[in-house]
């Protein structure tokens, strides 16, 4: 083969055996839960076509979570877009509202599915790491509703801005255990959570949070996940007949994000663009590991990471909890690299904006996280014909939020 | 013979024995080390400290981050390697650590620098033999023992796979669990070293929640080594860079127990 990056036949079958995106993902994993990783591989690949696994999955989302979730047109803010678009421009922009799960974010949609993972492996304990606290709350809430023991991990600095989350998890019955270590973030919790899990191998399942960690979870983790875009896709096809133009969706992890991606990346019209936080700037404090950071091995994948260049892992920033994460799932790094999805950051003011102009134009308050994308598409949809469909996957809802915009605009509740 | 075969066939069990490199300073660390040395340690690891740490415990955790406050850079450890091999052409030295600043540069050059260096092996904490290429083949091409680990959830049909291509000796890991915490039953121990040894002729040396002699002293009795860490990591955190004098105290208590086993 001479070509340098061969276009492959499908953008859908990664990762390949061995847990691999291209150079990314694999099983960076300590001796000890080798073993189990390999336990939970097999497992997966038994329950994928399992079709009472599949039945107890979708009935539990339909049921319990409340899919499918609306595609909404949002007329308001395509008009206010189109006041900064050339004549005859500016695209329609459409919402997959994620946000009206039960608990408030997509993070539900794969605790689902991991939980019925574990109890499938017969395991009596439930683990998690939290960043925003969205993905504490899911896992706390699987496990409230399957009667397991549930513990979180969450950085110190976390259980203080996302307060309102923390006392949802313990109302939940879960126990949140604040991590100190680093910079008491979302790295640090995981941290914390693999140390748990090394020491509890015999009865406990790690639920992860986001489309990384080691091979299989990046994989389970887009599959649950891919009921976003699945639903998406068919959604869009009867509503208009054809499929949207672009996708836009927010990275931290990038759970959100490749769950909307994934169903669409055979689609050739279909462009992709995933928006990672910016912080305070690129040239400063940020939490973008493909604008700003470079190929490594943490938590059990390799992938882009912030990171020095002696491969010391770098604190990353963001306003948003959910997106404060120093690495991003490896099928973001392989995508990046193959060049099937474009990447790009916005900054906190900039997804500050866009919070502040999806609850005026639309009468939705969005998670940090999503603000991230609308912020992106507040750019992008003016440069495109009006014709054209830019879908945003609007993963989570701001009331968690609402206490640290407050503060980053100077009101005091 | 190797350094490391011959530290294992002196016709008594050996002492290893970690402690963290730039903790409290890099400018402290070789006196540290000489103390090992002093005290009669056969194997000398010394940890490359890592940002995350994930499966270590609360003691090496903060070892890795003083060093790291400190301004350790890969650079300094190689530096570290480089003198203590003229002070002590014969002792053995390990580096042990997380796969990310070892292959950060390319596997090759981290096993050049090994190499260079007069570094006899490397144990890496999260790179298991199913991502062996990523570092494995460059330490091999270069001379350097790859030291894998073995863990109580290491089963017999994974065994195999562990020791393949590994060298220097077999670290077991006695818990599942991360260092320097709670402590194996001994006749776990023994029941897992006779497994082990039935499966290798390469040294098993013993480690994970060893502090004492007497803790030393038995697992001796069965094991080619025990390996120390955060007993002495303590004694640094406690004493920091007047830790030599405690270090090689400890150090001496734990070879004699070690070395008078059987």
């Amino acid at each position: 083969m001479t070509a340098q990056n061969p276009i492959p036949n499908t953008f859908r079958n990664q990762p390949d055996e061995r847990g691999h995106f291209g150079q990314f993902g694999g099983r960076y994993v300590a001796e000890t839960l080798m073993p189990l990783v390999l336990d939970l591989e097999r497992e997966y690949e038994a329950a994928k076509v399992d079709s009472a696994f599949k039945a107890e999955f979708d009935d539990l989302l339909e049921h319990y979570v409340g899919r499918p979730s609306p595609l909404y047109f949002a007329p308001r803010l395509t008009e206010e877009l189109r006041k900064s678009a050339p004549a005859g421009g500016g695209a329609q922009v459409w919402f997959k509202r994620d946000e009206l799960n039960h608990t408030g974010a997509h993070k539900i949609n794969n605790c689902i599915g991991q939980i019925l993972l574990a109890i499938r492996m017969g395991k009596t304990r439930i683990i998690a790491e939290t960043g925003a606290g969205q993905h504490g709350v899911a896992t706390a809430t699987v496990c409230a509703r399957f009667g397991l023991p549930c513990v979180v991990y969450m950085g110190a600095t976390d259980v203080a801005r996302q307060a309102p989350n923390v006392f949802r998890m313990k109302l939940l019955g879960a126990q949140v255990v604040p991590v100190t270590a680093g910079a008491a973030t979302l790295k640090d919790a995981m941290n914390e959570a693999l140390r748990d899990w090394v020491a509890n191998v015999h009865d406990t399942f790690y639920i992860i949070g986001t489309a990384a960690g080691p091979h299989p979870y990046p994989e389970l983790v887009r599959d649950f996940q891919s009921v976003i875009g699945k639903e998406a896709r068919a959604q869009m096809l009867s509503r208009t007949g054809r499929l949207p133009d672009l996708l836009v969706a927010a990275i931290g992890g990038g759970s959100n994000a490749i769950g909307l991606f994934h169903p669409f990346l055979d689609d050739p019209s279909v462009r992709m663009l995933g928006v990672e936080a910016a912080g305070h700037g690129l040239d400063k404090e940020h939490a973008a590991s493909l604008a700003g950071g470079r190929p490594g091995i943490l938590h059990g994948n390799k992938t882009y990471l912030l990171q020095d260049e002696d491969g010391q892992i770098t604190e990353g920033h963001s306003i948003s909890a959910g997106l404060d994460y120093p690495g991003i799932g490896p099928e973001h790094s392989w995508l990046k690299e193959v060049g099937r999805v474009d990447y790009t950051s916005v900054t906190d003011t900039e997804a500050l904006d866009g919070f502040q102009l999806l609850c005026r134009t639309e009468g939705i308050i969005p998670a940090l996280e999503p603000s991230h994308a609308i912020a992106a598409v507040k750019k992008v949809a003016p440069t495109m014909t009006k014709d054209s469909i830019v879908l945003v996957n609007l993963c989570g809802r701001g009331d968690k939020d609402i206490f640290s915009v407050a503060e980053h605009l100077g009101v005091s509740l | 013979m190797t350094r490391l075969s011959a530290a294992f066939a002196k016709g008594r069990p050996a002492l290893v024995t970690f402690i963290t490199g730039g903790d409290p300073t890099p400018d402290a660390t070789p006196a540290l080390l000489d103390a090992l040395v002093e005290g009669g340690a056969d194997v000398i690891e010394l940890g490359m400290p890592f940002t995350d740490p994930m499966a270590d415990g609360p003691a090496i955790q903060n070892a890795n981050l003083r060093a790291l406050a400190a301004g350790t850079k890969t650079a300094h450890l190689f530096q570290i390697a480089t003198d203590f091999r003229v002070r002590h052409p014969d002792v053995p030295l390990v580096l042990m650590g997380y796969a990310n600043p070892m292959t950060i540069r390319g596997s090759e050059w981290f096993a050049d620098q090994c190499q260079k260096a007069g570094v006899d092996g490397v144990i890496c904490v999260d790179i298991p033999p199913e991502e062996d290429p990523e570092l494995g083949p460059a330490l091999r091409a270069a001379g350097i023992s790859l030291i894998r680990l073995a863990t109580p959830t290491t089963d017999a049909a994974r065994l195999p796979a562990v020791l393949e291509g590994s060298s220097g000796f077999l670290y077991y890991v006695s818990v599942a669990g991360i260092t320097g915490l709670q402590q194996a039953a001994q006749a776990s121990i023994d029941e897992a070293v006779a497994r082990l040894k039935a499966a290798t002729d390469i040294p098993v040396a013993v480690g994970f929640g060893v502090r004492t002699p007497e803790q030393a002293a038995k697992i001796a009795k069965v094991a080619d080594g025990v390996v120390v860490g955060s007993a002495l990591i303590d004694l640094i955190a406690q004493h920091g860079a007047n830790a030599a004098g405690p270090v090689r105290d400890l150090t001496r208590a734990l070879a004699d127990a070690v070395h008078s086993a059987r």
